[in-house]
């Protein structure tokens, strides 16, 4: 996680050597936003041209003569020299084709849009305990520096950092499933609930409030709760961490000093001024939590068999599906990179100092 | 002994090292978490140097009358599915766990180091283009970019290894960069470059030995990450191949026996933890030796 601070903070902190306006910072940005997308676009390129299947094999079959081999190959703009083969692929992705699934013979994009609304369930609801528990966790231990809070918040820490998150998974099932029997069991919803809402945003939570389902509503919630605490551990640990290291840098200052002596009380001090004025990079560290628990969630979800983005990937994977691989590879590059500059713009918007 | 090396006149260059090891040492010993650090991981190189020895049985034989027995006296963590125990097999994984950490911490670093300390040192175009690359890899969530290369490449151990490695050499060009950018203008690298030294001299032999203790420092903290993510591909079948006993394959096995024989999916992820927090906790107390300015 710690590259990804060092990333997002480092294209924070390239400033231009001379002053240049808003507009123009960031249509710099944009313009290397787009470099980066290409990059992405060359190495799932490049990855899938060095895979040992042949794609003109598997078209035709392994009975076809030479001439409707040479044909298929020219059909697939396979003999053109490969920097023109890049140049059809991103012509392509730009136009949404991220090519045929093999496993499910469909667009690999319809299917993507069809799994990603799973995976956005249960990483905002990650994000969200993420935040409720982590940045108060993170004030407390920088306001009792030393003390047991700041240590809880340590070791919650060391162990988010050790601690492989689909064997948390498992045990998690284990006790709070099998053995306490606090939670359903994997998947969405149970079997009985399956179907019965129409799918309009593909977050069953939302969709069956929409609908007015309430029973299906608390079901699909019961479901969620047990992934999204294990992946929002993980969440909470990098918040908490992050909070107690702004907390402590604003406590140090001398404004913190003159509103304690005008006498102001304790609580609005730390809660008001210190915390308030940590509100612009804590957006971007929840931004960046966020990232990366779009990449825990390949783990998650296959702990929890949950039908998203994470589990089409690796599903693809075992079958050799590679349009459906690289597309969701390409899906979750972009997101990434997606949020990674929304926190850079949401740090230049909200932070004066930065927009100057 | 210890006034020898703790002089404050020593009288060799060598006494003089050895006693600046020394001092980092004792700085190093005072910090109760990072000796628990070391323990574990001493503990966990012996493990694999002695497998054969330590371990109770042997970690491929089956015993089909004995499968998914829980743990007792004779099989102290229990056996599997197909009744081989799982201490022994434990215990023979941490040879696959050191063997993966060790490829990719040989190579991933020594990579970002010279892409990185060129980088910085010449400046120019050719920073510009390959801090670009790097950016690029960075922008990738790690274990998705793993899993691409995997997929291309096939499963496997060894092609796990690379995928690893190739994901995880661009935070070390970013720091070998900046440290090379603070270095590259100081006094003595003029003079080193007057006397007619090469730009490759320069790099080889004067910017990447100072930039080298801040990279072991990141290289130990990143140890705890390579077991998780190896562990990652392991656990979805694109890392080791059975009957390799590597940890994340066999809590992949356990998996369907869960409910009924916790022991077979859970011990295994125990270890990885354990050995996961060893290397975070060393990391934390050479950081503060090594490093003290990030500290």
């Amino acid at each position: 996680m710690t590259d990804i601070i060092k990333a997002g903070g480092d294209t924070a902190a390239r400033r231009p050597r001379r002053p240049a306006g808003l507009p123009r910072r960031i249509a710099g940005l944009l313009v290397s936003v787009a470099m980066t997308l290409l990059g992405l676009l060359l190495v799932t390129f490049l990855i899938g041209r060095v895979v040992p299947i042949d794609p003109v094999l598997a078209a035709v079959g392994d009975r076809a003569n030479a001439e409707t081999y040479e044909r298929m190959r020219h059909e697939l703009g396979l003999d053109l020299p490969l920097w023109q083969q890049f140049g059809l692929y991103v012509a392509d992705v730009a136009r949404g084709d991220l090519g045929t699934s093999v496993l499910t013979s469909r667009p690999v994009l319809e299917d993507v849009a069809r799994v990603f609304p799973a995976t956005l369930e249960l990483a905002t609801a990650a994000v969200i305990i993420g935040v409720i528990l982590g940045v108060p966790a993170g004030v407390m231990a920088a306001v009792n520096r030393g003390r047991w809070p700041d240590h809880l918040v340590r070791v919650l820490g060391l162990v988010g950092y050790s601690v492989p998150v689909f064997w948390l998974g498992l045990v998690g099932l284990l006790l709070f499933y099998a053995k306490l029997d606090w939670v359903p069991g994997p998947g969405r919803l149970d079997v009985f609930y399956d179907g019965l809402v129409d799918p309009m945003t593909g977050i069953l939570t939302v969709d069956a409030l929409l609908a007015g389902e309430t029973e299906i509503f608390w079901n699909a919630l019961s479901h969620l709760i047990l992934p999204a605490s294990i992946l929002g551990y993980f969440s909470i640990a990098y918040i908490s961490r992050m909070t107690r290291s702004f907390m402590l840098d604003q406590l140090r200052q001398e404004y913190i000093t003159t509103a304690r002596v005008k006498g102001m009380s304790e609580a609005r001090v730390i809660w008001r001024h210190a915390l308030g004025n940590i509100a612009v990079p804590l957006i971007t560290v929840v931004a960046l939590s966020y990232a990366t628990l779009l990449e825990g969630s390949v783990l998650t979800e296959t702990v929890f068999a949950w039908p998203g983005l994470g589990q089409y990937i690796t599903n693809s994977l075992l079958s050799a599906d590679m349009n459906a691989v690289l597309g969701g590879t390409l899906v979750v590059g972009a997101v990434f990179i997606g949020l990674n500059l929304l926190s850079d713009l949401l740090y230049r918007v909200l932070d004066p100092r930065a927009r100057r | 002994m210890r006034e020898w090396l703790l002089t404050d006149t020593p009288g060799s260059r060598t006494q003089a090292r050895l006693g600046r090891l020394y001092g980092g040492w004792l700085a190093f010993a005072r910090n109760r978490l990072a000796m628990v650090g070391l323990g574990i991981i001493v503990l966990l190189i012996l493990m694999a140097l002695l497998a054969p020895l330590i371990a109770t049985h042997s970690p491929y034989d089956q015993d089909l009358a004995n499968r998914l027995q829980p743990p007792s006296g004779a099989h102290w963590f229990g056996t599997d599915q197909f009744g081989r125990d799982i201490y022994s097999r434990i215990v023979h994984g941490s040879r696959l766990t050191l063997y993966i950490v060790l490829l990719v911490a040989v190579t991933a670093p020594v990579v970002g180091l010279l892409i990185g300390t060129v980088s910085g040192y010449l400046g120019g175009w050719t920073d510009i283009v390959l801090m670009r690359i790097t950016d690029i890899f960075l922008a990738f969530p790690k274990l998705i970019l793993a899993l691409a290369f995997v997929a291309a490449l096939g499963p496997g151990i060894g092609n796990a290894i690379i995928a690893i490695a190739i994901t995880s050499w661009p935070p070390y060009a970013r720091i070998a960069r900046a440290e090379t950018m603070t270095i590259r203008n100081s006094d003595f690298i003029s003079a080193v470059r007057l006397q007619g030294a090469s730009p490759v001299r320069i790099i080889l032999g004067h910017v990447i030995p100072l930039c080298t203790s801040s990279l072991i420092v990141r290289v130990t903290l990143d140890m705890a990450g390579i077991i998780l993510t190896a562990a990652g591909l392991g656990f979805l079948g694109l890392g080791a191949q059975p009957p390799l006993p590597e940890w994340g394959a066999m809590i992949s096995t356990g998996r369907q026996y869960l409910l009924e024989q916790w022991w077979v999916a859970t011990l295994p992820g125990l270890a990885i933890f354990v050995v996961s927090l060893g290397f975070n906790l060393l990391g934390d107390g050479l950081r503060d030796v090594l490093d003290p300015k990030n500290g």
